[in-house]
């Protein structure tokens, strides 16, 4: 193990490392702390000019009830939801196929086509920007979650196939031929066989996409506008606009913004991880 | 779509039994690969032929466009008796400053996966923590850092008075100093990024080998650099990719923190595209599909290294 295990050092080396790691956290985390405070901050102290000192008093309670009963906030969130979750499912039943195919059968082309997903994936997105947004006008769903979601599955496919093809050539391959020696149809294969043995790369594709696209802000402003289908990312920005320095209310719309892939991530941080270090391992 | 082989009568289910095997993958990457091409790939195609035209946004392009040849680039380089877009220069150095500062994610990543790398009581809390940058929304990073570089009163101005230093305007609101308020804010969830990278690679590196370099007598930063760090050669290569990327996709911060400003010297390339179509400044969709173009070559030099690199791998596992 690298570097040197603590347990192997100086006993004055192991508590200055203990205490130093609760410190150098709170130095990593200081942003983030800081809006924790400032969301439950009263307005006067930051037209008193008290930014980051202790809050005069506890509004937590006043602030929080004001993004959620006062604002446009849980219509955005429940736009995110509506965007976020078909999205996940699609891209998930797409890529599962797509990988299927790419990981397991020969063919011609085969290369090419995965390495296009690849390649795709990574364009920038603003080389897309315009014809995806003429197509989606042209469709009637421009300003609709219907578009944002479809644009969303199709990017998301890339980078979902890309891991999934991944995974399954990993899987013990004999299996698939014993079943085929058995007569199996190869879409049963597919459902019977492969399918049950990709639910951990389904979680872990699941949780990162939602967290992708949870956190879009880009393709939410180009595709959609106003609280009936914009998502939280747009929407505290207009919050923004709507309580131009109300530092106290935005920073309890952004926590509340964050929560949801935070609780994700901790919820599943397994497979989140196993998912965005595909590969950084041989 | 496979269910056919149930359905279809008799003679060509025969067909399709024979042939199963060659159409079975055909038949799962359909829907994927036509969604893809939709909405990703014919979409390059076109934007490398808008970039051919001067066109309003309004209507059809082919009726209210106007076909101009390479003059959006004429206009963008300064070529052909037309004079450089100045903003256009300021947005591509900014790109590579993005670029070259980005990269201090990869051995900043390195330093606290290092440092992380340790089996303490509570350090699975802390590694999560310290992961924490990442999974929030950029916009929320975006709005955080530009607080905390609030003149006067944000945090980053107090503690520069305290050494007796000024940023005038603050930091966002000072045109020398702005854009490398935007990249620091950037290289906060990005170290974060690397770090996991390198931590689940800090994982898996052989410990016979580092005993046996121990015994050799290496240790501290020579152990690093000979024997770890070739080992995380893997892990390095993935927070390279992302890193790029994610210096070129830096359209959020950009956005939330200064929308371009002061005096237009924050714009990068990806925001001078929006800038110039979709914002009330644009509507000269043409010219905004020239720089995509543009930013797109550039994505591509890297977009090329990383297929070659993931293609030496393919042929190897074969």
């Amino acid at each position: 193990m690298f570097p040197t295990p603590i347990q192997k050092t100086s006993r004055g080396v192991q508590v200055g490392y203990q205490s130093l790691l609760p410190f150098a956290l709170v130095l990593w985390l200081l942003p983030l702390i800081a809006v924790m405070i400032f969301s439950i901050k009263p307005d006067v102290d930051f037209t008193s000019g008290n930014y980051w000192g202790i809050p005069s008093s506890f509004e937590g309670f006043n602030n929080y009830g004001r993004v959620f009963f006062d604002s446009d906030m849980p219509r955005y969130l429940w736009n995110s939801v509506l965007i976020t979750v078909p999205t996940v499912i699609g891209t998930v039943a797409l890529a599962c196929m797509t990988g299927f195919a790419l990981g397991v059968y020969k063919f011609k082309g085969n290369l090419l086509i995965f390495f296009m997903f690849i390649a795709g994936n990574f364009v920038p997105f603003q080389i897309l920007m315009v014809p995806v947004r003429d197509l989606t006008v042209d469709m009637g769903l421009y300003n609709t979650k219907t578009g944002l979601v479809l644009f969303h599955i199709a990017f998301q496919t890339g980078f979902a196939t890309l891991f999934m093809r991944n995974f399954i050539r990993a899987l013990p391959f004999p299996l698939i031929e014993a079943a085929r020696v058995e007569g199996v149809a190869e879409w049963r294969i597919f459902l019977f066989v492969v399918l049950p043995l990709m639910k951990p790369a389904i979680a872990a594709m699941a949780v990162l996409i939602f967290t992708f696209i949870w956190n879009d802000y880009f393709w939410a402003v180009v595709l959609t506008q106003g609280p009936e289908s914009q998502p939280v990312t747009a929407g505290i920005t207009s919050f923004n606009a709507q309580y131009r320095a109300a530092y106290h209310l935005m920073s309890a719309g952004s926590i509340v913004a964050a929560l949801p892939p935070v609780a994700m991530f901790f919820l599943m941080q397994k497979h989140f991880i196993a998912g965005l270090t595909l590969g950084a391992v041989k | 779509m496979a269910i056919s082989s149930n359905t279809t009568p008799p003679p060509t289910r025969g067909w399709y039994k024979r042939n199963e095997i060659a159409i079975t993958p055909w038949l799962f990457l359909a829907p994927g690969v036509l969604f893809f091409f939709v909405y990703v790939i014919a979409p390059i195609y076109q934007s490398f032929s808008l970039s051919l035209y001067d066109w309003n946004g309004l209507g059809d392009i082919a009726t209210n466009g106007t076909y101009v040849g390479m003059e959006n680039y004429n206009k963008l380089f300064g070529l052909n008796g037309e004079r450089a877009d100045r903003n256009f220069q300021i947005s591509l150095w900014n790109n590579l400053k993005w670029l070259l500062l980005y990269l201090l994610a990869i051995p900043g990543g390195l330093f606290i996966a290092l440092f992380l790398n340790q089996t303490v009581r509570g350090i699975r809390i802390y590694k999560s923590l310290f992961f924490f940058p990442f999974v929030i929304s950029q916009v929320v990073v975006g709005l955080v850092f530009s607080w905390f570089y609030l003149p006067n009163d944000g945090l980053f101005s107090i503690m520069l008075s305290w050494v007796g230093l000024e940023i005038r305007g603050g930091v966002l609101g000072n045109p020398t100093a702005a854009t490398y308020g935007i990249i620091a804010a950037g290289l906060w969830p990005q170290t974060a990024y690397c770090m996991i990278l390198y931590l689940t690679g800090l994982n898996s590196v052989d410990p016979e080998q580092v005993e046996a370099a121990r015994l050799d007598g290496a240790k501290g930063r020579k152990m690093l650099w000979y024997v770890i760090i070739p080992q995380l050669k893997p892990a390095t290569f993935i927070a390279f990719v992302v890193t790029i990327i994610g210096a070129l996709r830096s359209f959020d911060l950009v956005s939330i923190m200064t929308g371009g400003g002061p005096f237009g010297s924050t714009r990068v390339l990806s925001f001078y595209v929006f800038e110039k179509s979709l914002s009330e400044r644009g509507l000269q969709y043409g010219y905004a599909a020239a720089i995509a173009v543009v930013l797109f070559m550039i994505m591509l030099v890297f977009i090329s290294y990383f297929l070659w690199s993931m293609y030496q791998d393919e042929k190897e596992a074969r």
